[in-house]
């Protein structure tokens, strides 16, 4: 008798718990990003807004690399992502594996704003976040190094250095610092940038692989320069270490929405990914991190003030100092072939 | 009469059958499909191709870094064996506290994760660690030592991670070995040492074998202290392995490589047990 009764209360509570999920509402979508402070922030900009206004459910997973997992997604036939936030080059050569849906433009209307050239056939730019010039602010006091032809120059500016453990950026870096003009970066000079990198080398205490550990490395002290991502610095600076950086000579880059293929909901990621990019979501980004808006329509909302720009590495006074990355240049075969000539490199 | 024994015999043969059956699945679905299909990966991509040995075994980057792998492996298991021999041999003799001591501070790491363990010896070695402010305190050094971010640093974390592997199944081998051996060593006049050296080291190197083997086999596949403590510039065969699935998405590369390591593993294993037996080296005694 007991037994019964208290069965039935245990499925009357788990139909109970079940209920919420189910009603929720049927639009949802698996969005992944890359975690940590970003994704965080990225929660509170954009997702849960338009989660809210959109009336669907985003549920969310983060990895530092998808490349591994859409490749494993697409060849066992079970895809489970939806959107994924990724350097670009990634979605192009997952798109050329035919991993990734061939974006429907006439689907993105907010698409509309954003430059031509930096949206490709599998990818709609999404956020900018630069890698920038990094030091310890009391080392070099009056002096500091204000590009990469600095960092190069160990007379002039000793100390220990770190760059990151990958050629993406670090290639163009060298090659800035050899005197390459800033537009006339690509097709990289792929020699020369690893000859003015086997210059560096005997003085970089630490090759880096990951965001943490850049902030990590400077804030303990352990380099005196570094190369790395203007978010990861600024939070350094803003929890009152003191180091500096400039995004004079700086490498923009940016990261893209992409759809995987075979998605599980294609039309609500398609919903998702537009407003996205819209500039009233996009303006909200700055409000919790400091990377910019790829959507330059965002600037004008007025919700980003002017001081704020200024520190945004895709504002117009910054985007100047700075050179583009060429994802298009990465994913070629040439671009390929340097990711495996660098492993080459670190090796010797 | 015979009858029923054989009878005997084939029920509990059956019996035994059934019970294995779970675990030989287990075995089964969770290590030889995984491992067949990883070896399947680095000889076929559309096609057969011997592309990814080829490149093993040629290329000498690929060379460099197996030689640079079991050379720190091989740094690594002496430096176990010297720290490990001497505390394994206190837990066995020292009256009971001090054993306890002992095993509690070679087991107690164990229960905190690797990563947390390598970056404890981050902050130790580290440009402005404790290690480099204590000798710039007492001006031993004009000038902070470099003891991570290059070999020096990944050896010694790994050794002192892996240092229970060591001292575990030696305090194992050596909890076997009578009292009364030594004592009837120094009976008609040999020194303690030579009673050690004739007696107890020989007895004791079952368990030698087994933990230098365990370290050694556990430091050729090393990920996480390497990649953290080597700086980048300590590149071993798991690196290689995750550089070539990140880098430029080269399952088949990568898979070489470890089909490579796994057979050099096996033919570790094997010399080893030709030496001690392998139920020997696995429940170490």
């Amino acid at each position: 008798m007991t037994f019964r009764c208290n069965l039935s209360l245990v499925a009357a509570a788990s139909l109970a718990l079940i209920t919420p999920a189910m009603a929720q509402g049927d639009e949802s979508i698996t969005f992944v990003s890359q975690g940590g402070a970003y994704q965080q922030a990225q929660t509170e900009a954009i997702l849960d807004p338009v989660a809210d206004a959109l009336g669907m459910t985003i549920n969310q997973d983060s990895v530092p690399d998808p490349l591994p997992m859409i490749k494993t997604q697409g060849m066992t036939g079970r895809v489970v992502w939806d959107v994924v936030d990724t350097p670009p080059y990634n979605c192009i050569r997952a798109g050329e594996q035919g991993l990734i849906e061939k974006l429907d433009y006439a689907r993105l209307p907010a698409a509309g704003d954003i430059p031509k050239n930096t949206r490709t056939d599998y990818s709609v730019p999404y956020e900018k976040y630069s890698s920038v010039l990094a030091y310890n602010a009391d080392k070099y006091g009056d002096n500091p190094p204000k590009s990469w032809a600095d960092f190069w120059n160990v007379k002039k500016f000793p100390g220990r250095r770190a760059l990151r453990n990958y050629p993406v950026a670090t290639l163009e870096a060298a090659l800035l610092a050899d005197g390459v003009s800033r537009d006339k970066l690509y097709p990289l000079d792929v020699e020369r940038a690893f000859a003015k990198l086997d210059e560096i080398k005997p003085h970089i205490a630490t090759w880096w692989t990951s965001g943490g550990q850049s902030a990590q490395l400077l804030h303990d002290g352990e380099v005196d320069m570094i190369m790395m991502w203007n978010g990861r610095v600024s939070e350094l600076k803003q929890a009152g270490d003191d180091v500096d950086y400039t995004y004079a000579d700086g490498i923009l880059q940016r990261t893209g929405l992409c759809i995987l293929k075979g998605s599980p909901n294609l039309d609500t990621a398609y919903k998702f990914v537009n407003a996205a990019i819209s500039p009233e979501y996009q303006a909200n980004l700055p409000k919790y991190i400091d990377y910019g808006p790829a959507n330059p329509k965002a600037y004008e909302t007025g919700k980003i003030s002017d001081e704020r720009a200024a520190e945004l590495p895709s504002s117009p006074e910054n985007a100047a100092q700075q050179a583009e990355l060429s994802y298009k240049w990465w994913a070629s075969s040439e671009g390929e072939d340097t990711q495996r000539r660098w492993l080459r490199f670190m090796q010797r | 009469m015979a009858d029923a024994s054989v009878r005997h015999r084939r029920h509990d043969r059956g019996l035994m059958i059934l019970l294995m059956a779970p675990a030989v699945c287990v075995v089964l679905l969770l290590l030889i499909v995984p491992t067949s299909w990883l070896f399947w990966q680095s000889i076929y991509a559309n096609g057969f191709t011997l592309e990814n040995y080829e490149r093993i075994f040629s290329d000498p980057i690929y060379f460099d870094t197996f030689v640079l792998t079991f050379r720190i492996s091989a740094i690594v298991t002496l430096g176990t064996f010297v720290l490990g021999y001497p505390l394994a041999y206190g837990a066995c003799v020292l009256p009971r506290p001090w054993a306890m001591v002992i095993l509690v501070a070679v087991v107690l790491p164990f229960w905190t994760s690797v990563l947390v363990r390598t970056y404890a010896w981050l902050i130790l070695l580290g440009h402005n660690g404790v290690i480099n402010s204590f000798l710039m305190s007492i001006g031993a050094v004009d000038h902070p030592l470099r003891l991570v971010n290059n070999e020096f640093g990944t050896i010694v974390a790994t050794i002192h991670i892996l240092l229970p592997f060591m001292v575990l199944p030696l305090y194992s081998a050596m909890q076997k070995i009578p009292d009364d051996l030594m004592r009837a060593g120094t009976s008609l006049g040999g020194s303690p040492f030579h009673a050690f050296r004739r007696i107890y080291f020989p007895l004791s190197l079952n368990g030698v074998m087994a933990g230098a083997a365990l370290v050694f086999v556990l430091c050729l596949g090393f990920y996480i202290t390497p990649e953290l403590m080597g700086g980048g510039k300590t590149i071993m065969a798991s690196m290689v392995v995750s550089r070539n699935v990140e880098l430029f998405n080269d399952w088949g590369a990568a898979s070489a490589v470890s089909v490579v390591l796994l057979v050099v593993v096996l033919i570790i294993f094997y010399l080893a047990s030709r030496i001690v037996p392998v139920d020997r080296i696995v429940g170490a005694g």
